[in-house]
């Protein structure tokens, strides 16, 4: 047997590594299981000329199609958004587009102020002093003075506008219309050991110059130079308890396949907002029948993704392409809810610099833009680098019908039953997205597109895993405490996105790993006082 | 214990070759779908050192190109590449307008291989390299464009 272990860490991803850091300092001996690979910058597929056959094979966004041995199968037939994420260090963080907003001061008080779902029992001012933290250690570059925002102060300038952010800006400004350079964890300097970024066309499947943050290259060093052990290829197959209903260790799968149990006095799952439901669900004992802290019923539930509304055209000038980050700008115009409006809540527009080159002509083809036959070469030439498009991302709310279960076939390699995701557009996402593509057209129209088309919502736009294990001061309403310690079970603790209230309308790994911060502080803290247990 | 492999997708290699009349058929699709052009100094798609690309890329999908390709067959009443080159036009966009994923493996396929080709780059104007590591340049722009947006009131609620 492995020795006990003061906190057992599951997953390596944004919130875990941000947790593994922080409480790296209370010299407590900390372990972390991560089911995947570390990356090396070599792997990337920036390297090689085959950049863009790689994004459908082993850099793929899906792992269903990704299909790598350390990647788990999700049924994700009965969803119109499919799942999408990566298993290593680093977790999602390795092929994010690196769009790093803010949830807002609103966004915690959605109840009070438009009386739907419910209120975050943690607010803005509280976290604030950890986004900060969180963006020194991420490395976040942008431009302060966002009249969207409260003030906050990026330690790097942003990113370039571009041709293309310059075009989408003229035509915001004619239409009086909110844009801002978005927030990005994508060094614009050298910074922490990090070069600045040189514009390898879109980052999403990881950068080779290191100059996308991703917690392998950030949180981890210095979470390992601190003392913190991590130990890959360690698929946890279920969190075991003890016979006073504490949480005991880990039973996972190690490298070889072998079964393994790791002690530990304190647990903490990070393993999403997919793969931390699938685990507790899969952590069934006589105390928890159904599933680990799942006493209420939530553990799985409120299922939320963000449905995204993609809207595109094509310029006569020649834009971005994939020459630097696909995000550079975004607009918050209509983020606030609006009574005139038939939604409630709202969303960001997202502003993309342009399509890689391929992507675009298999896109294009797909759409039946690009002609087979002699035409091919003069229709292609007319769409590359010529494409704009913005995205609205849709704040979606919590609904318990949408939500992860276990699939009573399909099974990883270790053969631990696989996640099954049942969800559904609500109305109010419906009415959403229509309004978010009638602006953006509105947008691309004064901008001069042409072939104006759209897909709502992405398929494989399940970029944001959320409301799965939800937070709550209610025991009966929530599956962990404000402070992210499960109701149920009190040395468990969760730090991803499945603790989320709502999903505000913006990428979220800024927020999930503030929050991180903050739990682990609340952990830290509680343990000195003699409370963490109370 | 090492439980026994499930599978992930229904995308996993078949690491079958293509039969010779299954390979004759892709290239004369991959030839029909994006010819070579004088204009554009570019070869086509069904060129001796891409489609041997495109054969040994097939991976994964080997399996969706091979339903794709017998689908061909069937529209075409026979041998696809045995037909003249405008009626090979006409049955591939019938193919195309019939859709589903084999559809779009065969297509994804032939456009992967054919774009990256050096020839084919520079006749984009496109340096035959990857990416890393020399990179872009993407221009700073005019941060004057942001004036009117600064002149704004807070408008987030609190």
């Amino acid at each position: 047997m492995n020795d006990k272990v003061d906190v057992l860490i599951i997953g390596s991803g944004a919130s875990g590594a941000a947790a593994a850091w922080s409480l790296a300092d209370s010299r407590m001996r900390i372990l972390c299981l991560e089911q995947g690979d570390w990356v090396k910058p070599t792997d990337y597929p920036s390297n090689g000329r085959d950049w863009e056959e790689r994004l459908f094979t082993d850099f793929a966004i899906n792992p269903n199609r990704r299909a790598r041995e350390t990647d788990y199968p999700i049924n994700d037939a009965n969803s119109p958004i499919k799942v999408v994420n990566f298993n290593g260090v680093g977790g999602g963080t390795i092929m994010y587009t690196a769009h790093y907003p803010r949830l807002k001061p609103a966004d915690f008080k959605v109840r009070s102020l438009d009386g739907v779902a419910d209120d975050w029992p943690v607010d803005y001012d509280t976290l604030d002093p950890f986004f900060a933290e969180n963006d020194r250690m991420m490395g976040v570059s942008g431009l302060a003075g966002d009249p969207g925002y409260p003030f906050h102060q990026p330690p790097m300038p942003p990113m370039p506008l571009g041709r293309t952010g310059q075009h989408i800006g003229r035509a915001m400004n004619k239409l009086g219309w909110h844009w801002w350079p978005s927030d990005s964890t994508i060094a614009t300097e050298d910074y922490e050991g990090r070069g600045r970024c040189i514009n390898l066309g879109h980052c999403t499947p990881g950068c080779a110059q290191g100059a996308k943050a991703s917690t392998d290259i950030t949180y981890w060093p210095a979470a390992i130079r601190a003392g913190v052990e991590l130990r890959t290829r360690c698929r946890v197959r279920e969190i075991t308890l003890d016979e006073n209903g504490m949480a005991s260790g880990a039973i996972y799968y190690d490298a070889r396949g072998e079964e393994q149990f790791q002690p530990a006095e304190l647990v903490i799952v990070a393993c999403n907002g997919v793969g931390t439901p699938r685990l507790l669900l899969n952590s069934q004992s006589g105390r928890f029948p159904n599933g680990l802290a799942n006493s209420t019923d939530l553990v799985g539930r409120n299922l939320m993704f963000h449905p995204y509304a993609y809207t595109y055209g094509y310029v006569d000038e020649e834009m971005d392409g994939n020459r630097g980050p696909i995000l550079c700008l975004w607009s918050q115009e209509f983020y606030e809810t609006d009574k005139a409006r038939d939604f409630v809540r709202g969303y960001t527009f997202q502003i993309n610099r342009g399509t890689a080159s391929i992507v675009e002509a298999i896109s294009s083809t797909a759409a039946g833009r690009l002609p087979f036959g002699e035409e091919h070469h003069a229709v292609y030439r007319r769409l590359l680098n010529h494409r704009i498009g913005l995205s609205a991302i849709c704040e979606d709310l919590p609904e318990a019908h949408n939500r992860v279960t276990l699939d009573p076939v399909l099974k990883d390699s270790n053969g631990i039953p696989a996640p099954r995701i049942d969800y559904t557009l609500s109305d109010n996402s419906r009415r959403m997205m229509a309004h978010g593509i009638a602006h953006a057209t509105q947008v691309l129209e004064t901008a001069g597109a042409r072939d104006i088309s759209t897909e709502a919502p992405i398929l494989n736009g399940g970029w944001h895993l959320l409301g799965t294990a939800r937070m709550g001061n209610d025991p009966g309403r929530s599956v962990v405490n404000g402070w992210g310690r499960c109701h149920d079970v009190k040395n468990l603790f969760i730090v991803d996105g499945s603790i989320w209230v709502t999903s505000g309308g913006v990428n979220p790994t800024s927020t999930i790993q503030a929050l991180s911060l903050w739990i682990a502080d609340n952990i830290k803290r509680r343990a000195a006082d003699g409370t963490l247990f109370d | 214990m090492r439980a026994v492999r499930k599978t992930m997708s229904p995308h996993m290699p078949a690491n079958i070759p293509l039969t010779a009349a299954e390979a004759r058929d892709l290239r004369a699709f991959a030839g029909t779908m994006i010819p070579a052009s004088e204009r554009y100094d570019a070869p086509g798609a069904d060129d001796e050192a891409i489609f041997a690309e495109i054969v040994k890329s097939l991976g994964r999908d080997r399996e969706d190109i091979g339903l794709a390709l017998r689908r061909l067959t069937v529209l075409a009443g026979g041998a696809f590449a045995d037909l003249p080159a405008e009626r090979r036009l006409v049955v591939a966009n019938e193919l195309r307008a019939e859709g589903g994923l084999p559809l779009a493996a065969l297509t994804r396929v032939i456009l992967l291989c054919y774009y990256r080709d050096d020839r084919v780059m520079r006749s984009l104007g496109q340096e035959p390299r990857p990416p890393f590591p020399l990179g872009h340049v993407v221009e700073q722009g005019d941060w004057s464009l942001l004036d009117p947006v600064k002149k704004r009131a807070p408008f987030y609620r609190r």
